[in-house]
């Protein structure tokens, strides 16, 4: 890939540290008054169509241990697999659903809830189709670089089955760390940051 | 659609790959909390497919009056933040140096005793009453920004027997797509803190350390009132899309 000569180079990664929550999400760390709500905690009305679901992420160290100081942000399409950005420009997304949302882990259980709706199917590079997923960020105390991933949907087999991106994973034995198991109207999905499942993380 | 806050078209080429040489590694062991929360196996590489091009966007409208005035976002009426006032501003430009409008920044900070609001901070220096710790701002046209505070105070953590964090702010940035979504620290100056620090010290680069310093600026100080900073952050720039690969018949 050729780069122009007079580039700059991207700001380095800090880690967000144990207090992100003051700057991310301060009413759910107890700053009350500076923001009227958290960016990012609410993604649906009653007006969002598409189906109601709830992700239960948790964050699992490399002892198996879910993280209580993680946060995690989603991006996702709306039902019809439009991205409510000026960059998409296949059409206008549901105007009712920003795609976007933010949630700490449980300062407790470590366990963490998103109420979303789930995505339709966005297109590849190549016009093929990916199969139903929603893009995870991940920062923490302890995590330098926020680490990139995607959450798929384990009702979604043949769609998963020529999905381009799991496609490219080498070692098969991993493509299920990115499926979301499906019970009842809620996915559940453990992120393993290291050990014998470690989840697959991207650069892209 | 023209992008947020801006006449110019939007851009949807793919991103220049982040290079991971430049950024910290995952497993700094100097800096103990990242022994078992860093990844191990390589990271599956790929060019940006919508799901990353695309972002979300946040208009100014959803900014209140005193969100970049961490002095008084958090005060009692006639009341201020304790501290050295200082001013934070500069640019957010992509790697081709062009100014990125329309980013949110969200930045927080321990107050000028070092301490963070915060219950898992159990640090002695005392909480100020007028101090959140909290701001957020959205680029100009030109990825021009600023805000208030106060300058924070270094305070030590439990790595090493005597490890202090340089003086620092943290900062977490939205570009225009979801893959130049970043979170930095913001260091100052002359703080001879910043090379003893094991969270620094995970960047193997000096340039990429001496980047995040922010330098002090003279011209932008208010006269009796505030010094001034400047910080700018540079994000993930994207490649012309003349030449792209399209689908067939597109
Ligand atoms: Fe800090």
């Amino acid at each position: 890939m050729a780069q122009s000569l007079d580039q700059l180079k991207e700001s380095a990664s800090q880690t967000a540290g144990p207090y992100v929550h003051i700057g991310l999400t301060p009413n759910f760390c107890g700053i009350g008054g500076v923001y009227q709500s958290d960016l990012g905690s609410t993604m649906v009305n009653s007006e969002t169509k598409g189906e109601r679901i709830e992700l239960r992420i948790r964050v699992l160290d490399g002892t198996g241990t879910p993280l209580k100081d993680a946060l995690i942000e989603i991006w996702q399409a709306d039902a019809g697999g439009l991205y409510n950005s000026p960059a998409e420009l296949r059409g206008a997304a549901d105007p009712n659903f920003q795609g976007w949302g933010r949630q700490p882990t449980d300062m407790e259980t470590g366990v963490c809830l998103f109420q979303t709706i789930k995505p339709g199917r966005v297109p590849f590079r190549d016009g093929r189709l990916m199969a139903p997923h929603i893009t995870l960020w991940i920062v923490a105390r302890g995590i330098n670089v926020g680490l990139h991933t995607r959450l798929y949907f384990s009702d979604e087999e043949k769609a998963n089955a020529e999905d381009p991106i799991l496609a490219r994973i080498e070692h098969r034995l991993r493509v299920p760390t990115l499926i979301a198991e499906r019970q009842g109207d809620t996915y559940l999905f453990d992120v393993h940051l290291q050990g014998e499942k470690e989840t697959v993380f991207f650069d892209s | 659609m023209a992008e947020p806050g801006s006449n110019r078209a939007p851009e949807t080429g793919a991103f220049f790959q982040r290079d991971r040489q430049w950024h910290p590694a995952a497993f700094t062991p100097n800096y103990k909390s990242s022994v078992l929360r860093s990844p191990q196996k390589a990271l599956l590489s790929f060019d940006n497919t919508l799901s990353e091009l695309t972002g979300p966007v946040f208009g100014h409208a959803m900014l209140g009056e005193l969100d970049n005035d961490l002095i008084h976002n958090f005060a009692r009426a006639g009341e201020s933040a304790i501290g050295e006032r200082i001013i934070v501003h500069g640019r957010v430009l992509d790697e081709r140096g062009k100014g990125v409008p329309g980013v949110l920044l969200e930045f927080w900070q321990a107050n000028a005793g070092g301490r963070y609001r915060h219950k898992k901070d159990g640090y002695l220096a005392p909480l100020d009453p007028n101090f959140g710790g909290c701001g957020r701002a959205i680029t100009g046209e030109d990825g021009d920004y600023a805000f208030r505070t106060v300058r924070p105070g270094p305070y030590p953590w439990p790595n090493g027997p005597n490890d202090w964090r340089p003086a620092h702010i943290h900062f977490s940035v939205f570009g225009h797509g979801f893959a130049q979504r970043l979170i930095t620290q913001m260091y100052f100056e002359g703080d001879p803190l910043i090379w003893r620090c094991p969270i620094v010290g995970g960047i193997s680069n000096k340039a990429a350390v001496e980047a995040l310093i922010a330098a002090l600026d003279m011209q932008a100080t208010i006269p009796m009132d505030a010094l001034a900073y400047r910080f700018d952050i540079v994000l993930r720039g994207r490649r012309s899309t003349l030449f792209e690969n399209r689908p067939e018949g597109n």
